[in-house]
């Protein structure tokens, strides 16, 4: 039985079906990564998921606990760190720390250590008294992460972890993400729109889009599913190059474009020794070997038919940004 | 009710009281408008004498108590704008995702929202004694369970408000549609006896009306309604905005 678990969840809003019949079966002690475009249905799931939402239909579980009939024992095992910023801006870091730990009935000394425990963990104990809205983007998110973290939950949802932050930042909080995972040995659950973000956490990862699971897999099995790497070959002489691969057994195609060649083989690094014997052996000289490794793009470009909406993404941020600022004044 | 949920209403509180004393711009703003009511209009209509103005005393006593409602009215209804805050800062996720009941949390807030609108009627009491109006001194301590009453009443009506809103703006013009009207219409300002009968049904038909008469009851000794009357409508306002509060808190999604 999985950790996180669902059968047919589906919400609707004014008609429109934001998610749609999903089944979910994430394992103890992994990173889950939810993978899609914005408004594929992310969020609305990691709502439901967390008792902030109700179903329209189908159900949900989290440690057995059911999310419609038992809120407030899911409440009790999971740790959520939302997409928006979710801090008390006037108050400080330990401040917001120890509102939340009350909050989930930890004592005092409980409290003391635990904070203390889960800031060194994002590396912010010596920020622990200055005011939240001295902080900057990526100490913010940090907090979050060490504020979802106080209560011991079994899960830890985090949507869209790094959404705004720049790139050293990002690949801080995705260290500090691993660490967590390991140190806390927490099942973390994660939507990202990114990438690189699902490809490099996740141990797997479920790609959605308009509501629906199109695969569940590792990075790399789905990757695996394009049909393994490309070698491409540039050579004085390409023509007998190509005739002599094709009768090889491990190679699954070539292709020709002017002075180079597209061989698609499995474990392409392991091939390219490969592919240069047959050429010296044909007296044909290479003059460069280039490996493309499918990238969870192609993957998702081969399930949805589109690249993911990168350019709405922003747009999105720009807005939340801009929204942000308002509220700043 | 367990410790966990006194432990998440103490820390509601907390963090409003905490919130409130880092803002000192917000306190100076919520206090100074009934401030120089009090100081300019008590000041300047001194020396006239309002009729129905109980005999022996002078304008500046009737006005202190109705600023003083008026603050703790107006501080309390900012309580509501609070949980916009918290909506639009995504604060309010963090509450309502916590394993306690809303009933807590909505208590908290109450009591938080309270307290403040309790100091802020307190320095408007003090700023009205400082101008020489007479307060009776035995009279502060009912008065205050007063301000109390008023302020559950206040925080009710604002939460019950805010949570249908998404707008601070909105919110804040719905304060001055709705709360100065009925604030002018009280008694906060004149007596019930110097005023027209049309006005003066208006003005019995106001609920705010006799909250700020039971305070001036108390604080000063005269009220134009017996006392009883006073509590019993406070009472009645103050459960009722705080079930529904609670009520449209509860079933508010994030």
């Amino acid at each position: 039985m999985g950790i996180v678990e669902a059968r047919g969840l589906t919400r609707v809003y004014d008609g429109l079906v934001a998610v749609d019949h999903i089944d979910l079966d994430v394992e103890e002690g992994e990173i889950f990564g939810f993978l899609g475009p914005n408004g594929a249905g992310k969020t609305t799931t990691i709502k439901m998921l967390t008792t902030l939402l109700r179903p329209t239909e189908g159900e949900a579980r989290i440690c057995g606990y059911d999310v419609i009939r038992q809120p407030s024992q899911v409440r009790r095992v999971i740790g959520v760190v939302f997409q928006d910023p979710a801090l008390d801006d006037r108050l400080t870091g330990w401040e917001n720390l120890d509102f939340h730990a009350r909050l989930y009935g930890l004592g005092k000394r409980e409290r003391e250590e635990r904070i203390e425990e889960v800031l060194r963990l994002v590396d912010l104990s010596e920020w622990a008294d200055e005011l939240v809205e001295n902080y900057s983007g990526g100490m913010r998110r940090r907090l979050e992460i060490a504020r979802g973290l106080i209560h011991w939950p079994k899960v830890l949802f985090l949507d869209e972890p790094t959404l705004g932050l720049d790139v050293q930042t990002r690949r801080a909080i995705w260290e500090y993400i691993l660490a967590l995972n390991k140190r806390e040995g927490v099942t973390v659950f994660l939507t990202t729109h990114y990438m690189e973000e699902a490809d490099y956490l996740s141990h797997r990862v479920a790609i959605i889009d308009h509501g629906r699971i199109l695969a569940v897999d590792e990075p790399r099995n789905l990757k695996d599913m394009i049909g393994g790497d490309v070698v491409i070959v540039g050579c004085s002489d390409p023509r007998p190059l190509a005739e002599e691969l094709r009768r090889q057994s491990w190679v699954k195609g070539v292709e020709a474009h002017g002075g180079e060649l597209s061989i698609y083989v499995d474990h392409g690094e392991k091939k390219i020794p490969e592919i240069i014997m047959v050429a010296e052996r044909l007296g044909v000289s290479v003059d460069s070997v280039l490996l493309r490794k499918p990238t969870l793009e192609d993957v998702y470009l081969r399930f949805t038919g589109r690249r993911i909406r990168e350019e709405a993404a922003d747009a999105v941020e720009k807005m939340r940004n801009r929204a942000m600022r308002r509220w700043r004044r | 009710m367990n410790s966990a949920e006194i432990q998440a209403i103490y820390v509601m509180w907390l963090r409003h009281v905490k919130r409130f004393v880092r803002a000192r711009s917000r306190l100076i703003a919520n206090v100074i408008q009934p401030f120089f009511f009090l100081a300019f209009l008590g000041m300047g209509l001194r020396p006239i004498n309002f009729p129905g103005l109980p005999s022996g005393l002078v304008y500046l006593d009737f006005l202190t108590p109705g600023m003083i409602a008026m603050s703790v009215i107006f501080s309390s209804m900012f309580a509501g704008l609070s949980v916009i805050w918290d909506r639009q800062f995504g604060f309010l996720k963090e509450t309502l995702i916590a394993p306690v009941s809303r009933i807590s949390i909505v208590i908290g807030k109450t009591l938080g929202g309270s307290t403040v609108a309790l100091i802020q009627g307190i320095v408007i009491l003090i700023a009205g004694m400082l101008l020489g109006a007479r307060i009776s001194i035995p009279g502060t301590i009912p008065a205050f369970i007063f301000m109390l009453l008023i302020a559950f009443f206040a925080v009710g009506l604002g939460l019950s408000i805010a949570v249908t809103l998404k707008d601070p703006d909105v919110f804040s013009l719905i304060m001055n549609l709705l709360m100065m009207p009925l604030i002018f219409l009280s008694t906060a300002f004149f007596p019930l006896e110097s005023v027209s009968d049309w006005l003066r049904t208006i003005m019995y038909l106001n609920p705010l009306t006799y909250l700020v008469d039971g305070l001036r009851g108390f604080l000063i000794g005269s009220s134009s309604i017996p006392l009883v009357v006073d509590l019993s409508v406070a009472l009645g306002l103050c459960a009722s905005t705080t079930v529904l509060g609670a009520y449209m808190f509860s079933r508010s999604e994030a």
